[in-house]
């Protein structure tokens, strides 16, 4: 038996053993944690059932409750007692569901503890519906009347249910369709005749700081003013026209506990009644909720609606990264392998290039908050934008900032890996390229760096990878709550460097742990997190499947 | 073949070569009292001097670390590279002193091509890989380089392997065409001179044999010398041979000379294989 017991220790089976036992359980904790987000964060997009009860709990008002179970747990009965209910102690265990109720600016609460024993009558009317508005959160509750402009034959309004919801969702359909004409021109053609006008008017400032404002100029400035004031006027008009039009319906709402509810049509976002979908239908809205989350901007203080802002401030700031650090750290690696002598002040540069990697982030933050925008930013505000002043240009924290000094956190990562690279070329090619007469430049540019991309792209994928989930420094130098723009749109100049920008990672921080309505933030910081995890992998897959291409280009000899 | 029949040196002269063989042709490398140092303990060549015959196959053979790489690459200076080496003595190709402060060392590579012991073609394809000496002088000309890329692929008898797949990764090749591919690529820049090291040690005897074929091919076009640890191969395509033993020129003649009736006993025991 011992014997045995020797052979197989000896044969390395143990060995083997341990090795896949930790690779199992990487994956698993892998998985697990992709799991976790998966089901918490997607889940919150199907339309739930909505139940209707009484809830009749010891020493309280009879209550109607009009909701969506979220949650349930088990109490001690002396927890319920304890905080003044008074249930039976004879009971040893009690079930509590969290509702979710809604109708905020009826309630006051969002989300309620229910004991389940005391609430009786629960059913799930086909009435009932979702109002999800712009403001004050979900509503729940039946439609009791449509207040139209224009007269229904009050025959058939009044009489079939079907019927009203059905002329309820056409009008929908059409207000949904003048917001979106709102939206488009308030962010587009109001933004740019708005931004025109602060260029217009910083021009005149510049010119008269410089001295150069003639009477001739100024008349020139008032002309154009002038035009653009024409321009904002029609455009004011539009919207005018657009909203009169979209503020004409009404919905009146019959909510809990008999209170009604006038909801103006331009208010609601979607409505839906759950417990009348078919599974197609279901699924219908599941996807739009979905694909509101990835392509819509944020309502309600971020609790609802998309984070479409944060998705996009995320990759461009990545983006904007990775186009500074990849150049600086390879032509840094090139010179610390392939010109300078290597010796004692190599070798310190290797040493203190490895310790950067170690520094803690928000350290760098600080760094960034002096030197970029305070200093560097600050100069360039004093040069080049004295007509804003003192409102800053690029003195305070945004984008170009934020991008930069998350690439002097990665560089050192890029240089080493660079560095590998150029080590791992046999000196054979480089003598080969030498003996044909090319020079030391030619000989880097022409085959040492195509040889070692592989090893700089998986340095930018590794740098990639630490600078996307990195949200302290970002505090700093640039990220924000709520940015009212993207930092790239449509308006001169295009892309914003100056900006302030949205970020998933500081995103599910204020969601999750600044926003006053913990529970409804919940899921969103779980379908958050997984869209972050997701970006960064879809950013990180794609440097991966380019590299792989260079590498297939240039296997090593 | 002009062949040195006159067997007078003087034995006392030991070492100096230059001008005692009569090789038949004028001389394309001349090098005098050459020591190379490896760094201050390591003398790795001492006092050669030589006269190697244009348009000739020359051979150095001798035993591992006897010097004779360090030798030929002193005529491309790629010693150059490697810190703390350092020479004494000159060496003259063509009359210019290749040590000059002058001298362009990226012109000299140019002149003196090289091909090393292990195929190192670039991760390029096959055309690119032959065109890179043309592009490095700016060359560009896609009419120019298909003609020189055909020309050098042809020369390096590579031609009918490899003109489907130009476009294919050099590295494709098998060892004895990327060996073909690197000297196609060296002869592509039209050199005066070619330093072979060893070029067929790592390939099959169907490979080496095709080497030294086209060994035989471009003796005409250029003044070659090679390095081989292979006696028999120095024998078949070299028409002069140098013996070196220990950093020290031992013995230069005919190859025919040297090979049947070596005038020093060291070479003689290492060409009948008692050395050591």
């Amino acid at each position: 038996m011992r014997q045995k017991l020797r052979k197989w220790s000896r044969a390395g089976t143990p060995w083997i053993w341990i090795n896949a036992g930790a690779v199992a359980i990487s994956i698993v904790m892998v998985l697990g944690l992709l799991g976790v987000l998966a089901v918490n964060g997607l889940r919150h997009f199907w339309p739930n059932e909505v139940s209707q009860g009484r809830y009749l709990a010891p020493g309280f008002k009879p209550t109607e409750l009009i909701g969506e179970l979220t949650r349930t747990e088990w109490v001690a009965a002396e927890v319920l007692i304890a905080s003044g209910l008074r249930v039976d102690p004879a009971q040893e265990r009690y079930r509590r569901d969290l509702w979710k109720l809604g109708n905020r600016d009826l309630n006051g609460i969002d989300f309620a503890w229910v004991l389940a024993d005391f609430v009786e009558e629960v059913s799930a009317p086909e009435s009932i519906a979702v109002f999800e508005r712009k403001q004050g959160g979900v509503l729940y509750g039946a439609i009791s009347s449509l207040e139209l402009g224009e007269e229904l034959d009050p025959a058939d309004a009044l009489t079939d249910d079907q019927f009203l919801w059905a002329q309820f969702q056409s009008r929908l359909e059409e207000v949904r369709e003048l917001d979106k004409q709102i939206q488009s021109i308030q962010s587009e053609q109001l933004a740019r005749a708005n931004s025109d006008l602060e260029r217009l008017r910083l021009r005149e400032r510049a010119a008269m700081l410089e001295g150069e404002l003639s009477p001739s100029l100024t008349q020139q400035f008032s002309a154009q003013r002038l035009e653009i004031q024409v321009e904002l006027a029609n455009l004011q008009h539009q919207l005018n026209q657009l909203y009169a039009q979209i503020e004409r319906d009404s919905v009146l709402v019959r909510a809990s506990n008999a209170g009604e509810v006038l909801i103006p049509l331009a208010e609601i976002v979607r409505a839906y009644q759950p417990n009348n979908l078919t599974l197609a239908g279901k699924l219908s809205v599941y996807s739009q909720r979905l694909w509101e989350f990835l392509t819509a901007e944020p309502r309600a203080g971020n609790t609802e609606g998309g984070v479409y802002p944060a998705i996009f401030g995320t990759v461009v700031m990545v983006l904007l990264m990775s186009l500074f650090v990849t150049p600086f750290g390879v032509i840094a690696a090139v010179y610390l392998r392939e010109y300078a002598k290597q010796g004692m002040t190599t070798r310190i540069i290797r040493v203190a290039v490895n310790n950067l990697a170690g520094v803690p982030s928000v350290v760098y933050g600080v760094f960034g908050l002096g030197l970029f925008v305070y200093l560097i930013g600050g100069e360039i505000d004093q040069l080049f934008y004295a007509e804003a002043l003192p409102a800053p240009t690029f003195g305070t924290p945004g984008l170009l900032w934020a991008s930069l000094t998350l690439a002097l956190l990665t560089v050192p990562v890029v240089i080493v890996a660079t560095e590998e690279g150029l080590t791992r070329i046999p000196r054979s090619v480089r003598e080969g390229s030498l003996a044909l007469g090319a020079t030391k430049f030619e000989t880097i540019w022409r085959v040492i760096l195509p040889m070692a991309s592989p090893a700089m792209m998986t340095g930018l994928i590794l740098a990639i990878a630490r600078a996307a989930g990195e949200v302290a420094p970002l505090m700093l130098v640039g990220v924000v709550k709520l940015a009212p723009s993207l930092p790239v749109n449509g308006i001169y100049p295009y892309v914003h460097l100056d900006q302030q920008f949205m970020h998933l990672g500081f995103h599910i921080y204020d969601v999750g742990f600044q926003s006053s309505n913990v529970e409804a933030a919940r899921p969103l910081v779980f379908a958050t997190a997984l869209l972050l995890v997701s970006v960064i992998a879809i950013l990180n897959l794609t440097a991966a499947v380019l590299r792989n291409r260079l590498r297939e280009n240039s296997r090593s000899l | 073949m002009p062949m040195n029949e006159n067997n007078e040196r003087d034995p006392q002269a030991g070492g100096n070569f230059a001008d005692k063989v009569k090789t038949g042709s004028d001389a394309c490398i001349d090098i005098k009292k050459l020591n190379l140092y490896y760094s201050k303990d390591i003398h790795a060549l001492r006092d050669i001097s030589l006269s190697i015959p244009r348009n000739k196959v020359t051979a150095f053979i001798g035993p591992s670390g006897c010097g004779k790489s360090s030798l030929l690459r002193c005529f491309n200076r790629m010693n150059d590279l490697i810190d703390d080496c350092h020479i004494k003595g000159k060496i003259r190709i063509d009359g210019d002193d290749i040590y000059d402060k002058r001298i362009d060392v990226a012109d000299l590579r140019r002149r003196v091509g090289m091909v090393f012991q292990k195929p190192n073609p670039f991760p390029k394809s096959v055309y690119e890989n032959v065109a890179y000496g043309l592009r490095i002088q700016g060359i560009n000309s896609r009419r120019i380089l298909d003609e020189v890329v055909e020309d050098a692929l042809r020369a390096a008898a590579l031609w009918d392997e490899v003109k489907d797949r130009l476009d294919d990764s050099a590295l494709e090749l098998s060892g004895g065409q990327q060996q073909r591919l690197v000297i196609a690529r060296t002869i592509a820049v039209e050199p005066e001179v070619l330093l072979l090291d060893e070029p067929a040690s790592s390939l099959d005897p169907i490979s080496t044999l095709r080497i030294e074929e086209l060994i035989n091919e471009l003796r005409a076009s250029y003044s070659i010398l090679i390095v081989t640890h292979n006696m028999q191969q120095a024998a078949r395509v070299s028409d002069f041979a140098a013996f070196m033993d220990m950093g020290r020129l031992v013995e230069f003649d005919s190859t025919n000379t040297l090979f049947t009736n070596p005038s020093e006993r060291q070479t003689e025991d290492y060409i009948t294989g008692r050395y050591g």
